[in-house]
């Protein structure tokens, strides 16, 4: 279990101040000056060697990303964008980031912003969060007026702006390219790669774009050095994570613990444990609406890390974990989960503008039992037809909550037909 | 240089190529939809998915930059699966309509469903249906059918310069539209229904007229206007159905404006059919005997220069020199082409063409436009400008009416004077175009169709030559015409002698007998009343009006002819029609009268008649183009000083209404209400 000195977001809860005083009251904002004075380079070497993996969701190593961004300008100007557009169905890890420790990610924002050679962070938050856009907005203020940020950030003549963006409520935008084009005004449609954004990214300029949490901890991996970091968790699966811990359990909630803490732990330690027993269980969704589920089997001894979950043929995600009990209609639940994907996409290319609305409407009807047994083989190949074959990861993201569930819960599936026909067999006269 | 495999080919291609371009300059054929090789890459049908080693996923290959030592394959398993996937989901929510749909026979999805799909569709739900939109008279929508593959977009805002086009709503609710129910602004809209891939842009008027496999296909040339853009037209029996581009990159790429599209509906109507004489003041029909005896009996006695000839807008180079050698037999000089009172110097080519060619002017690093509004006299050059502008770097100066244009320019004012401020330097637009390397001035005919046009035109040379824009190899110096006529007639030399009259001086009595060919666009009202007209055309208008005797032509799409455009680039046009009821091909009506007089023209067939034209000028012998810089600096008649203060004004009023063809089009009249002259709504 995660000692309470390790923890990196001490005011996760909001028990105490946001405020800038609260804020340095915890320690942030200590020392930032000599942070920067390192340099870029070992702010990068240090962050690589932490192995902070990113925290959005595909686990890519943080140090490494910052690491591509150019090394000297060509002229253009480099950005930094921190994707606070938090939507993923579970989640809402950077939600209490951003409106309890504000400091940490603007903090943050001016070393990972300094590290990259860029000249401003835009930091779009999520359309529905208003009151956080409020909180962070104050804080970037307080930040400001401080001089913390701005001309001169922190006395280490490096001038830094922080601008706090609001997006407009599409979950798409939270796919990095998508939220450049947002962010430069467009229709939040996902940009073709190659370029990379750190090639040509918002408004034609080296861009990175880092999650929330993924800024958040770095002034405390500074501070407290990569090593102490890389203790933490497993091999290749470093630090602490935020957890999400949500559906049917006795207290939900988010909590900090290490990566590769077991599953059954995190649930029964934090969240009280499932509701009625653990033998009530039926699956967990891992990492957001966006991974396959597991079944009660894998839920007993898999790890919660990128790679465990991988094994499993799930996914860390976002780290939000969805428990879902036997009370549960499975086929429905995923069915919604398809509904949200369908009504997301952007629309943009043909296999996920088609099989999105495709997949959901089998998916409903697979809820309901109208629909033919050789027609789950169909919807299997369909998520196929999908996945990987579009410009983002949406594609793949509306695919696999449905494998996930064919994978498993199979039979189910084919029970729920059996029933609806026997329920509903011809009358005489027809 | 980079190498790659293509499916165990080794080719070698320019850096920036895309994986699509390397396959198919390897002579595979990729699929696609939403690639279109004039429109800017979306990447968003995944037709065009092929795989790459050490991918694992298929990539995108109209998006994808080629790489040294690629292995691309496109005939696998996962492609094949992969193709087959996309093609069922453009399917799925697509109307089974293909056999009420005008796009049927020439549909990229029915091809390509025929061999890349499947054989059967595994989707029961309910199909999408989509509300249609409306962009006009010209382009009907069928929104269902829509694959959202977003060319139309790019094409409006890319190419016509537009940006009325966009989506709205996302995934499956996405679909194209105008954001608000207004017909499209763009003389290129008709391009819309080529570059669509499905039947969800179609032609309006030829909606449910005919199947593409009933049509006989004829290569013509557009001359409606004088790009002179390469055209196939397409005929069932007697009637033309309708008209679409040819591709020449180095003319009109793939473009055509909507008037040479969409006139042909005019060739229906106000047909002159038969020879009409008139007698005691009213026109008559006639037989050909008897409206060649009644000029012949006009002409006896008549010395040659009382007689005069006026060629029009759409005339064919051999009517015109036929006409011409014709009036030379009577003992006349007095010819003209240019109705408009154009102040044009015939004395050498590089006075009036445009001598950089339209494919110049990507090379071209600053534009002055003098007196013309190239929107309107010729959308496709129009569509260069902004293709050029796009690239970067373009600074575009505009001397005349301040129109509307499809990209930023700057206006210098619409006085000739600016002309001589920007030669002596002191407007700050001079600078522009003394840095660029190779300046390009564009002279409309706003701009020399007036009383000083002759001292404008030797002013814009004076300016050209003091920019730099006359180099051995850079021909800065272009007019860009709007009569599809103009520089053939002036190839041939069909302007008035060393003392014959010109337009103005033959009016008002200047001469006994007028033979009009084809001219309609001048003010018929100022022909003296004891002037005897002849009007051989193909369009009861304002010439025939006037006539005395009317002999009916035949129109560009129902004759042979050599036409030459605004570059001077000699093209020729095929007879896709006959010409209707007792009209005949142009030549050999003035060749068959030729003969009634006893003044018998030396050729007896078209061959022979293009001879002669080779005999005129030489440039007639090449069909096609050659590009010269700038040999002799030495500018044209004219007095630079003796501009007048009168501001330019435009040559054209109403794009749609400019001559007979789209003077008698239903359609265009229909343009006419909805863009030039639109009506105010209630509420405005």
């Amino acid at each position: 279990m995660l000692s309470d000195s390790d923890r990196i977001f001490t005011n996760l809860y909001g028990q105490h101040d946001w405020h800038l005083a609260g804020a340095r009251a915890r320690g942030d904002w200590d020392g930032t000056a000599s942070i920067l004075a390192r340099g870029r380079d070992a702010i990068i070497e240090e962050m690589k060697n932490s192995g902070l993996r990113g925290r959005g969701g595909a686990g890519f190593p943080t140090g490494m990303k910052w690491s591509f961004m150019p090394k000297k300008s060509d002229g253009r100007p480099a950005y930094l964008a921190v994707n606070a557009d938090e939507s993923e169905p579970g989640t809402c890890k950077d939600r209490d980031i951003l409106r309890h420790d504000p400091h940490k990610l603007i903090e943050g924002s001016l070393i990972a912003g300094f590290a990259m050679g860029a000249c401003a962070a835009y930091i779009y938050i999520r359309g529905e969060f208003y009151n956080e856009m409020v909180v962070l907005q104050t804080a970037v203020d307080e930040a400001y007026a401080a001089g913390l940020i701005g001309r001169n950030a922190c006395g280490s003549s490096y001038d830094f702006e922080v601008y706090v963006h609001r997006g407009a409520g599409a979950y798409i935008c939270g796919e990095e390219t998508a939220l450049l084009e947002s962010l430069e005004g467009k229709k939040g449609m996902p940009r073709l790669k190659p370029p990379f954004p750190a090639a040509v990214g918002l408004y034609g300029c080296p861009t990175t774009v880092n999650n929330v949490e993924s800024i958040a901890v770095a002034p405390t991996i500074m501070r407290r050095g990569a090593a102490w970091f890389s203790a933490l968790g497993r091999p290749k699966n470093a630090g602490t994570k935020l957890f999400c811990i949500s559906g049917h359990v006795n207290k939900p909630c988010n909590v900090e613990e290490e990566l590769g803490i077991p599953l059954r732990e995190l649930i029964d330690k934090y969240a009280g444990g499932v509701r009625g027993g653990w033998d009530n269980l039926l699956a967990v969704i891992p990492g957001g609406a966006s991974v396959p589920l597991i079944p009660r089997e894998i839920c007993d001894t898999v790890l919660m890390d990128f790679d465990s979950l991988r094994e499993v043929k799930s996914g860390l995600g976002t780290a939000a974990v969805m428990v879902m009990d036997k009370s549960t209609d499975l086929i429905r639940a995923i069915a919604r989960l398809s509904q949200f994907y369908k009504h997301e996409s952007c629309g943009q290319c043909t296999p996920c503008r088609e099989g999105t609305g495709w997949m959901m409407r089998v998916m409903y009807r697979m809820a309901e039992g109208r629909a033919q047994v050789s027609e789950i083989d169909m919807l299997e190949q369909v998520t196929r037809q999908v996945e990987g074959h579009t410009i983002c990861a949406l594609g793949d993201a509306a695919a696999w909550p449905i494998q996930g569930l064919i994978r498993h819960f199979r039979p189910l599936m084919e029970a729920r037909i059996a029933s609806y026909r026997s329920q509903s067999l011809p009358v005489a006269a027809e | 240089m980079v190498k790659l495999v293509v499916d165990s080919i080794e080719i070698e291609v320019a850096p920036g190529t895309s994986v699509l371009q390397a396959c198919e300059l390897a002579g595979k054929e990729i699929p696609r939809f939403c690639y279109h090789d004039k429109l800017s890459v979306a990447g968003n049908c995944r037709m065009c998915l092929v795989e790459l080693e050490k991918s694992p996923k298929p990539i995108a290959s109209c998006a994808f930059p080629v790489g040294e030592g690629m292995i691309v394959r496109t005939d696998t398993p996962m492609v094949r699966q992969a193709r087959r996937g996309v093609m069922e989901f453009l399917l799925i929510n697509h109307p089974l309509d293909c056999p009420i749909c005008d796009q049927g026979g020439e549909c990229d999805l029915q091809d390509q469903s025929f061999a890349y799909g499947m054989d059967h569709s595994r989707y029961s739900e309910n199909k999408r249906a989509v509300t249609d939109k409306y962009l006009g008279p010209l382009v009907k929508t069928i929104m269902t059918r829509c694959i959202q593959c977003t060319r139309c977009i790019r094409f409006a805002t890319e190419i016509a310069g537009v940006s009325e086009l966009g989506a709205t709503g996302r995934g499956e609710s996405m679909e194209i539209g105008t954001y608000v129910e207004r017909a499209l602004t763009s003389e290129l809209s008709g391009n819309l229904i080529d570059i669509c891939p499905v039947g969800a842009l179609t032609s309006a008027p030829y909606a449910f007229v005919a199947r593409s496999w009933e049509l006989a296909k004829t290569d013509s040339i557009d001359v409606l206007e004088a790009l002179g853009t390469p055209i196939r037209i397409d005929t069932r029996g007697p009637e033309v159905l309708r008209i679409l581009p040819r591709a020449d990159d180095d003319l009109n790429e793939e473009w055509m404006a909507d008037k040479g599209r969409f006139s042909f509906d005019g060739l229906k109507r106000r047909r002159l059919d038969r020879p009409w004489v008139r007698r005691d003041g009213k026109l008559v029909a006639a037989t050909w005997q008897d409206a060649f005896g009644a000029i012949a009996a006009r002409l006896r006695g008549v010395d040659g220069a009382r007689i005069g000839a006026v060629a029009g807008d759409l005339c064919d180079a051999e009517s015109m020199v036929a006409l011409k050698d014709l009036l030379a037999a009577l003992g006349s000089q007095n010819l003209d082409c240019r109705q408009d009172g154009a102040r044009l110097d015939a004395s050498r080519r590089d006075f009036y063409v445009f001598n950089a060619g339209v494919a110049g002017i990507e090379e071209a690093d600053a534009l002055l436009i003098i007196g013309s509004n190239p929107r309107h006299e010729s959308p496709v050059l129009n569509a260069r400008i902004r293709k050029r502008y796009l690239a970067g770097r373009f600074p575009i100066g505009v001397v005349g009416p301040g129109a509307a244009l499809t990209y930023p320019a700057s206006f210098l004012g619409d006085a000739p004077s600016v002309l001589t401020s920007l030669h002596d330097g002191s407007h700050d637009f001079a600078t522009m175009l003394q840095e660029a390397a190779k300046p390009m001035i564009l002279l409309g005919q706003g701009a020399v169709a007036r009383a000083d046009g002759a001292a404008v035109l030797a002013a814009a040379w004076r300016l050209a030559d003091a920019v730099g824009a006359l180099k051995p190899d850079w021909h800065g110096f272009n007019m860009l015409h709007t009569a599809a006529a103009r520089v053939g007639a002036l190839d041939l030399g069909f302007v008035p002698g060393s003392d014959g009259l010109d337009l103005d001086r033959m009016m008002g009595g200047g001469v006994d007998v007028l033979w009009l060919l084809g001219a309609d666009e001048f003010d018929t009202g100022r022909i003296g009343a004891d002037t005897f007209v002849v009007y051989q055309g193909h369009h009861g208008d304002r010439g025939a009006a006037r006539a005395d005797v009317i002999l009916p032509g035949a129109a560009y799409t129902e004759k042979d002819g050599t036409y030459v455009n605004t570059e001077g680039r000699v093209q020729r046009a095929w007879r896709a029609t006959f010409a209707p009821g007792e009209a005949r091909e142009d030549w050999r009506i003035v060749r068959a009268f030729s003969d009634v007089i006893g003044q018998t023209l030396p050729y007896d067939d078209i061959g022979a008649v293009r001879a002669r034209l080779e005999h005129v000028n030489p440039v007639f012998a090449r069909v096609g183009l050659k590009r010269f810089g700038a040999g002799d600096r030495g500018g044209p008649q004219g007095d630079p000083a003796a501009l007048s203060a009168d501001p330019f004004v435009a040559a054209i009023g109403d794009y749609y209404q400019t001559n007979p063809i789209s003077r008698a089009s239903l359609t265009m009249a229909e343009c006419s209400r909805t863009y030039a002259a639109p009506r105010a709504l209630a509420a405005e």
